[in-house]
């Protein structure tokens, strides 16, 4: 209930930011929303020495789309933003099905997309979503700007790439090639649950053809799994009952669950299939009624 | 002209809130709320391990830490005879731990500091040495032949057996079973659960030297039952003892036990001089606290292939934790748990009960259960309906040829209670009109050749509210009684005070609607107080849906004291005798010239400025209520559902209840309280438990993991009433608080069944996961939900 | 040095960090030196004395603690105080005027949408900013977003029935606005 102590400082700009982080040598923490470093840091779980509140840098609240298509989250801008976005459906549908599920309407009024993303929890929603997206961080240091793929950005528990003077300051999501298509489902007991499986499906389409895709399962294995592989069979072809099985089977083959309190390992592979088999399927149909 | 009773807020009223004025404007008194001058904040320390040695505890750095006052272990209390305190079961409980920890979460040591954050800091800096001990977390590894001894404290302990219980008759039932063409079996573990009202338990010390008087501020249901506790434990006079119960966020039983953090302020008050402010997080409320259930129930049910059931035999096995600390009448080890088939007319029936140790969190009885009625109505539910499925019997058609009928009262149940009213079929009839019961049924026939599962489930009982005579019903020896005391000042407005103490239910409100029933006094003109022990009469406080049948009972007949005192004055000031008088409400007035009367308040103003010869002024009085039987409560819940197969996810279509309460004083209040029993039910049914691993780690000591329904999952409801007057209730009024939380479970988790039915599973223990229901839909086999947590 | 609870004094020890903040509560402004981990509902409760706020679970799930920062709901609980400097915080203590409920709260008594009371100043400010966005939701939508405050005792339902009423009312008071001034 009670954090232990530690000194804040509120800088209103980057390269403030940095500085301090630099200073600080690994003993500083980001707080952007505040809504998973603050209960750990209550639970006494995380006791940095310093915050770093990033909340009055101005400029940073955004998400919107480039000209060339690269879509853009600044590090402050809320999953409520992403939710309340009635464009974001046909724009970004993945983003815009996992939006409204993560944690509740409150945390969401203050939760950041970035910092959930830098947070790292294994059972966190957004690596699924960046990781079937494609997506990156941008971080910004002393020497300058560098991106991460997501997929790349977790290695390990709560633990991400970023170099400890470094500040995430937005992701991004790749130019689509083609139309997009996506959903987000989540099996969780009750709203603010994890999950006990997501499944982050993303289809890049030229007509009936598969250009691209990407799928992310969250809560079934020690991070969020990339399920290349049954991604990969969806390119070059159509969806279709046949395909969207057989991505269904290969992304249930690599999850790697537990048995737990939330369910069997079996039980959990299997709502895998299921969820894939119904976002493709969704899509699928969705291609359909269009033509 | 007759006052309508309605209008001045008398029975029937759905009279507004008296309460909600201050609530809704944040001006609730809270025991957190509340701000001595020089008070301290306390915060406990509690075990990481469910059974250990504790080799040693050095609390050295804890006092470094500038701003701590006190540290307190259990050896300290030890040294004033504190380390343990009496259970309202007659055993033991550690306040703080000496020898042994006895489940994850147990209180290991007590920081009192100048704020709650330097109290946690010095909590984080005690180092204790643990050497573990193999954890027990149900009752077969509780009573295995090499399972450790829990309480080895206890100098005749030789097992984990904490008793043996019996009721019934064994050699009739025996008979019964011999004779029945189909005998139906299940088997079941009732999960435990936790109350877990939303404000946490707390108190406030504060022991006054100059008066040697010990006030505490407590989020307690019963404030009597804890001063007599607190006058025992701390060996201080009673009178020198004052509980405040202030506003409470909710209770459903949590806050009937005394608790460690309660007994540790109070000792570091006393030692300090200093008011000493303990309020417990969420993790120590859900880790340590009075939980509920936890029961492991098996049975059979012998038939006749007619339908009419011959007999039952039950089993229970019950974990209690680490000490036997239930709150619950003294003569019923296993609480009312045979109260369970009184609806039903069946001859004869055995139940035998044990219960057993654990490393776990002590309890048992808590949880808006009515003592155990909630495992017996959900053990019933469960049985009948697997018994009307093996007999290829309709649901309703079943429970219809086996209700007492309507006029079979009073009926002896086969346990021995005595139900003395009840319109069961009728109930049963309201609740299948409104939720479409043959449509339904159609319904669900052709989702099936569809691939869809729905489901329908009934659950009907009647449950034993109001305890408790005083020939059968005491705790501690103290018997059940409760009180009333009503003061009517001189222009007849009139303040009410009771033993039963208010956590939501709305007393401030209802009392006094008795009185305007009573006395014709308008209700806004009563004020309500309740939970100061030096100003209200006894009572056993507000738990087990006792207080509109004991105490409503005795604001009634203290009521009815003054009237009879006022129709003495009436009849002096209208200088004519008692005979010739009558009353109508408000009001009494000659009976051969009716025009010529008093009003009550006439009546009050008189007894302070105009009593007859001989008469005491003043017009004030009391009463103390011993409940000839209890109230019988009986209702019927219906609820529909559409079962995922691919996920196990289900889903309520709809929920109907039809609840029997006898009269209802306020209708609103009532109907609040069966929606928020309802959603209760719905939570144990969906996603709300406690369970534990292997080595005692409980899981369920946060909301992340307690799950409780927020307004998205929480089904609507359809309600419907039926009004039997209790024959025995001055008002006709019965309990009603838990009826839903007792009632409903069984309707939600029959309706699940019932979508699974063909699939040959014969239960899945609640909370029926998706992942359960998933598994019992693909294996056909019955799926247990008991502890330890199944892991790769 | 002095307790975290109490304000904190100029000569308070050197290696404890403190900060200076100035917040608008409920309209009016304080200006106070706090430890940084000073979480912001108990700035609330124990600095400003605005116990109507309350706390009822450690992992940011209850909503019992929200209130209004900067017109948005969010669980006071899991703010530091320091992070409300400059802002705007309304506390259910500032939904009433001095001569009149709020519709929220009229809606609430009127539907018996509270029993215990200890979820419902948090219930209330998170209706209140559904309607201060929505002001004509669907039971769904009033659903939704209360999802983030979890209730013990009503079962939810007339708490839906409290913000529809309270909804109906607002408009009324509206449209009554509207008359006067065309």
């Amino acid at each position: 209930m009670y954090p232990s102590r530690f000194s804040y400082e509120a800088p209103t700009t980057v390269a403030e930011a940095i500085d301090l982080l630099r200073r600080a040598e690994g003993e500083a923490k980001v707080l952007a929303g505040g809504q998973s470093l603050v209960p750990m840091m209550k639970l006494r779980f995380a006791s940095p020495e310093m915050l770093v509140d990033i909340n009055n840098i101005p400029g940073l609240a955004y998400h919107s789309a480039d000209p060339d298509g690269t879509y853009r989250i600044g590090a402050l801008c809320r999953h409520e933003d992403l939710e309340k976005d009635a464009e974001l459906v046909t724009q970004q549908p993945t983003i815009a099905a996992a939006a409204p599920v993560i944690a509740d309407p409150i945390v969401r009024t203050r939760g950041t997309v970035v910092g959930s993303l830098c947070h790292a929890d294994p059972q966190g929603d957004w690596a699924s979503v960046m990781s079937a997206l494609g997506g990156s961080i941008v971080a910004e240091g002393p020497s300058g700007r560098r991106s991460i793929q997501c997929a790349d950005f977790v290695n390990g528990p709560f633990q991400n790439l970023l170099q400890p003077d470094e500040l995430a300051i937005e992701a991004f999501v790749p130019p689509p090639v083609g139309a997009r298509s996506g959903g987000y489902l989540k099996l969780e007991r009750r709203i603010g649950d994890f999950a006990t499986v997501g499944v982050a499906v993303s289809v890049e389409s030229s007509g009936d053809q598969v250009t691209r895709a990407g799928i992310g399962l969250t809560g079934v294995g020690p991070s969020t799994i990339c399920a290349e592989a049954a991604a990969e069979l969806l390119v070059g072809q159509d969806l279709n009952p046949e395909t969207i099985h057989r991505a269904a089977e290969l992304a249930s083959e690599i999850s790697q669950p537990r048995s737990d309190h939330r369910g069997s390992a079996a039980y959990k592979r299997h709502v895998v299939a299921t969820f894939v088999t119904r976002i493709l399927s969704s899509l699928e149909l969705a291609t359909r009624e269009a033509a | 002209m007759t006052i309508d009773e309605v209008k001045i807020g008398g029975l029937g009223a759905s009279r507004p809130r008296v309460e909600d004025n201050r609530f809704i404007r944040g001006m609730g008194n809270y025991v957190d709320d509340i701000s001595l001058p020089g008070m301290l904040h306390m915060e406990v320390l509690r075990s990481p391990l469910a059974h250990a040695r504790i080799k040693s505890i050095d609390v050295a750095a804890a006092w470094a830490i500038p701003g701590v006052r006190l540290v307190l272990t259990g050896e300290m209390m030890a040294s004033r005879n504190l380390a343990w305190m009496p259970t309202l079961s007659y055993d033991t409980q550690a306040v703080l731990a000496t020898d042994k920890v006895r489940f994850q979460g147990q209180e290991i040591a007590c920081v009192v500091a100048d704020d709650p954050y330097i109290a946690k800091d010095a909590c984080e800096a005690i180092v204790v040495d643990y050497e573990p001990l193999p954890a027990i977390v149900n009752p077969t590894q509780a009573m295995a032949d090499s399972a450790p001894i829990i309480r080895d404290d206890k100098e005749n302990q030789q097992d984990n057996l904490i008793f043996d219980w019996e009721v019934g008759d064994k050699e009739g039932t025996d008979s019964a079973f011999a004779e029945a063409d189909v005998v139906s079996e299940i088997e079941l573990h009732y999960p435990r659960s936790h109350p877990s009202p939303i404000e946490t338990c707390g108190s406030i010390a504060d022991f006054d030297r100059a008066t040697s008087k010990l006030t505490v501020y407590m989020t307690t249901q019963a404030p009597h039952i804890i001063r007599a506790a607190v006058a025992m434990v701390a060996e201080l006079p009673e009178h020198m003892i004052r509980i405040v119960s202030p506003d409470l966020g909710g209770g459903f039983g949590n806050k009937v036990p005394v608790y460690p953090g309660y007994v540790v302020s109070i000792l570091a008050s006393i030692l300090l001089e200093r008011p000493v402010k303990w309020i417990e997080d969420k993790t120590g409320n859900l880790i340590s606290t009075g939980f509920g259930r936890d029961v492991y129930l098996r049975g059979q049910m012998a038939l006749r292939k007619d339908g009419k059931i011959l007999g039952v035999r039950m089993h229970t096995d019950s974990d209690h934790g680490a000490f036997f600390s239930d709150a619950q009448p003294s003569k019923f080890k296993i609480g009312l748990m045979h109260s369970a088939f009184a609806c039903y007319d069946i001859p004869t029936a055995h139940l035998t009960a044990r219960g057993v140790y654990t490393n776990k969190a002590p309890g048992g009885v808590a949880y808006r259960c009515s003592f155990r009625v909630t495992e017996a109505m959900f053990f019933q539910e469960r049985m009948v309906q697997g018994a009307a499925d093996d007999l290829g019997i309709d649901q309703a058609e079943f429970r219809r040829l086996n209700f007492v009928r309507d006029d079979d009262f009073p009926h002896r149940t086969p346990f021995g209670f005595l139900t003395d009213s009840g319109q069961y079929g009728k109930c049963l009839d309201i609740g299948l009109e409104a939720i479409g019961y043959e449509d339904f049924l159609k319904q669900k026939e052709e989702a099936k050749n569809r691939g869809r599962l729905l489901g329908i489930g009934i659950s009907t009982m009647t449950e034993p509210l109001g305890a408790g005579n005083s020939r059968e019903y005491d705790i501690l020896g103290i018997k059940m009684f409760d009180s009333a005391e009503l003061r009517v000042h001189m222009s007849g407005k009139a303040i009410l005070r009771t033993g039963a103490k208010t956590q939501g239910q709305g007393h401030e409100t209802t009392w006094a609607q008795i009185v305007a029933h009573e006395l014709g006094i308008p209700a806004e003109d009563v004020v309500v107080e309740e939970g100061d022990t030096d100003t209200a009469p006894f009572g056993m406080g507000t738990y087990a849906s006792r207080s509109t049948p004991v105490a409503g009972a005795a604001v009634s007949m203290v009521s009815r004291k003054i009237r009879a005192k006022a129709r003495k004055i009436a009849a002096h000031l209208l200088e004519v005798s008692e005979e010739d008088i009558d009353w109508e409400l408000g009001r009494f007035y000659l009976r051969s010239s009716p025009d010529r009367g008093v009003t009550i308040q006439e009546c009050a103003m008189a007894a302070y400025s105009n009593v007859p010869d001989g008469m005491e002024p003043g017009l004030e009085n009391n009463a103390y209520y011993d409940p000839p039987n209890l109230t019988w409560p009986f209702a019927c819940y219906i609820a529909t559902v559409e079962v995922d197969p691919l996920t196990g996810v289900w889903d309520v279509l709809n929920v109907v209840a039809v609840d029997d309460c006898g009269v209802r004083i306020n209708p609103m209040i009532v109907e609040g309280q069966i929606m928020g029993g309802l959603t209760e039910a719905y939570a144990m049914a969906s996603m709300q438990f406690i369970t534990f691993d292997n080595e005692g780690n409980c899981v369920g000591s946060n909301y992340m993991d307690y799950l409780l329904p927020t307004a998205w999952e929480t089904p609507g409801f359809e309600l419907h009433e039926v009004v039997t007057p209790c024959p025995h209730h001055p008002i006709g009024a019965k309990g009603i608080g838990e009826c839903a939380t007792v009632g409903g479970p069984a309707a939600f988790v029959n309706a699940v069944m019932d979508a699974l039915k063909g699939t040959g599973v014969r239960n899945v223990d609640m909370p029926l996961l998706p992942d359960r229901v998933y598994e019992a839909l693909t294996t056909s086999s019955d799926v247990s939900g008991a502890p330890p947590i199944k892991t790769d | 040095m002095t307790s975290l609870f109490e304000v904190v004094s100029e000569e308070a020890s050197a290696d404890t960090p403190i900060r200076r903040l100035t917040v608008t509560v409920n309209g009016k402004q304080h200006t106070l030196d706090v430890e940084p981990r000073l979480l912001l509902v108990h700035l609330v409760r124990q600095a400003l004395g605005l116990t109507g706020t309350h706390l009822g679970c450690d992992t940011t799930n209850c909503g019992a603690c929200t209130v209004l920062f900067d017109g948005s709901p969010v669980k006071s609980c899991t703010m530091f105080a320091v992070q409300a400097d400059g802002h705007e915080v309304t506390t259910v203590e500032g939904l009433a005027s001095a001569s009149e409920l709020d519709p929220i709260q009229e809606g609430f008594k009127d539907e018996h949408g509270l029993q215990c009371g200890f979820c419902t100043p948090g219930m209330m400010l998170s209706a209140k900013a559904l309607l201060n966005e929505n002001p004509d939701p669907t039971e769904d939508e009033i659903r939704w977003a209360l999802s983030g405050n979890l209730c013990r005792c009503t079962g939810y339902q007339n708490i839906v029935k409290a913000v529809l009423r309270a909804a109906a009312g607002l408009r009324n008071q509206e449209d009554a606005g509207e008359d006067e001034t065309s």
